[in-house]
């Protein structure tokens, strides 16, 4: 934007706000390399007497390992199956011209709108019936299914913009449908594929409400269960929470770093639910 | 697979099949169970037992349930308040995050880290930070007095409404980024030769045009806050008493603590029926069923 005076109020508001959004981050770092005593003691806001790690190990020696273990399962298997089902989805939503998809396309419309709270209760019925309670497919199935709607538009929207002389270019060769889509489709709606990876990958991993209701050991804990149990059952102990929830966002956090731009348009895909 | 009906210039389009394994995985983990919870509001049960119908004993029981018009009324207030409060904020730090000065992308990066965190870790985080005895009020006693913010309604819902502030704004002002990003330079470069300056660029031209990102995020935002779950139930516990029990953390309480399921199914598909009613009218507004481009809408 070409603007020659530096902007005062702007800058003035985005001070305040950057005071609002890194006071729980110090608050929040800062807990998680001092001891117990010393949180309890110094308060939130002073530097630490004494730097240690401690908090983070005991962590990884409470079983927050095999936390973070399942929920990688979960994460990888979500988008393994989004990335099953969504594309071919996406290439018959923009290119069939059958009655029937247009319905499906409409489905998905629609379930932009469920709300997973709204689910919990048959959710808990028909997993349970399924005998597939406290086993991490059943948290697995439900995720993945609540992903597809916003990829589903994420990747339409991607694939909408191919132009149609590819399409007919590659028919005059006689190519299949299977031969478009692997030679054409998939290859040019890269980036909605990596914005829709990004989207189920955060929506599994920052998950929470599926796994509350539908596991309850210790073997299928997910991340943010545990943050959860950890503060109902030890919430005195705050440095050890707070390294958990550390912890549990670092592997968002290095794909921040590294992917920023596939986690932004992930994020914002319709703007995460 | 099967073969693809040809059409127009010889173009060969996929069939339904290529629809099919998605339509069928999300039918039976979405669809199944939005039809499910209908039935199920009109039984008993336990969740050990099979649920038996009931009529509509769940139903007459809601309407004359206190807590029920409570969590309605508090469920409203908290989105509104997650509306008005996060739109202005959303707008102005989405649009100064547009501008590409390097400053701005520094500390953009830093604005955004409220998005990697889980709901569960925000509310995990501002309770530690809000803790009376050893969080931040302790240590700011002119600014918070005794500290025990969650100990009354107003000082619960403001804490709530704050912290759905913090939580969700970054992800609106992308939206917003977005979209402020979209608009063309010419109808700055028309306005700055006409001479108006930056403020009143940002009401005649930059508002105007965030027209229908705001549609996108209000709707969002709605959604969001009538589906409130995790922040009260990390935070406030639904109290003090019933005073933050919003509607979607009555229905969990209902259904998984007091299990009584076919209450707590009553209670979700009063949920459904105002999320749908929001979206089909956002669906109609904004036009997502006839939308063409990856960014158009946002």
């Amino acid at each position: 934007m070409p603007r020659q005076r530096p902007n005062v109020l702007a800058g003035l508001g985005s001070l305040i706000w950057l005071l609002l959004v890194g006071l729980p981050l110090y608050v929040l770092l800062l807990a998680t390399v001092r001891t117990r005593a010393d949180y309890s003691t110094e308060g939130p806001l002073s530097l630490p007497a004494q730097w240690t790690l401690q908090n983070y190990l005991t962590d990884l020696s409470n079983g927050f390992g095999q936390d973070f273990l399942n929920t990688l399962a979960v994460t990888a298997s979500v988008v393994a199956i989004v990335l099953l089902v969504v594309p071919p989805l996406a290439y018959a939503i923009v290119r069939a011209r059958g009655r029937a998809t247009g319905w499906v396309f409409r489905m998905f419309l629609l379930g932009l709108a469920i709300p997973a709270q709204a689910v919990i209760v048959p959710m808990f019925y028909l997993i349970s019936k399924a005998g597939l309670y406290d086993h991490l497919i059943g948290v697995i199935l439900p995720t993945a299914a609540f992903c597809l709607p916003v990829c589903t538009l994420v990747l339409t929207g991607a694939m909408r913009d191919i132009s149609p002389e590819l399409y007919e270019a590659m028919a005059m060769d006689g190519a299949s449908p299977a031969r478009v889509f692997r030679q054409l489709v998939l290859p040019l709606s890269k980036g909605g594929l990596s914005s829709v990876v990004v989207f189920a990958a955060l929506q599994a991993w920052n998950g929470f409400l599926f796994p509350l209701i539908l596991t309850q050991s210790d073997s299928t804990k997910v991340v943010t269960l545990g943050l959860y149990e950890f503060q109902t059952e030890h919430g005195v102990d705050v440095p050890g929470l707070l390294s958990a929830v550390v912890l549990s966002t670092l592997p968002v956090f290095f794909v921040y770093l590294f992917a920023r731009r596939a986690l932004v348009q992930g994020l914002t895909g319709v703007g995460g639910k | 697979m099967t073969a693809a009906p040809k059409s127009g210039a010889g173009v060969t389009r996929p069939g339904f099949v290529w629809a099919a394994p998605a339509a069928v995985f999300f039918t039976l983990f979405a669809i199944v169970p939005l039809l499910l919870v209908a039935v199920l509001s009109f039984t008993h049960w336990d969740g050990i037992t099979e649920p038996r119908f009931n009529g509509l004993d769940n139903w007459t029981a809601l309407i004359d349930d206190p807590v029920m018009i409570q969590s309605i009324g508090t469920t409203l207030l908290l989105t509104v308040l997650g509306v008005v409060l996060q739109t202005p904020i959303s707008i102005l730090l989405g649009v100064w995050a547009a501008g590409h000065q390097r400053n701005r992308a520094v500390l953009s990066a830093i604005y955004f880290v409220p998005l990697l965190l889980s709901a569960t870790a925000v509310s995990v985080v501002w309770r530690a930070v809000l803790d009376p005895n050893f969080g931040v009020p302790s240590q700011l006693t002119w600014l918070f007095g005794d500290g025990n913010l969650l100990g009354s309604r107003g000082g619960a819902i403001a804490v709530l409404a704050f912290v759905g502030v913090w939580q969700f704004t970054p992800l609106h002002a992308l939206i917003y980024q977005g979209g402020a990003r979209a608009i063309p330079q010419v109808l700055y470069q028309a306005a700055a030769i006409d001479g108006a300056g930056t403020v009143r660029q940002f009401f005649h031209i930059t508002l105007p045009q965030l027209r229908n990102t705001a549609i996108t995020s209000s709707v969002l935002m709605v959604v969001g806050g009538l589906t409130t779950f995790d922040t009260v139930l990390i935070l406030t516990q639904g109290g003090p008493g019933t005073d933050t029990t919003v509607s979607a953390f009555y229905m969990y309480q209902k259904a998984f603590k007091s299990f009584d399921f076919g209450g707590g199914s009553a209670i979700a598909l009063v949920l459904v029926a105002v999320a749908t009613l929001i979206s089909l009218a956002v669906v109609r507004f904004t036009g997502y069923d006839r939308m063409h481009g990856t960014t158009e809408g946002l």
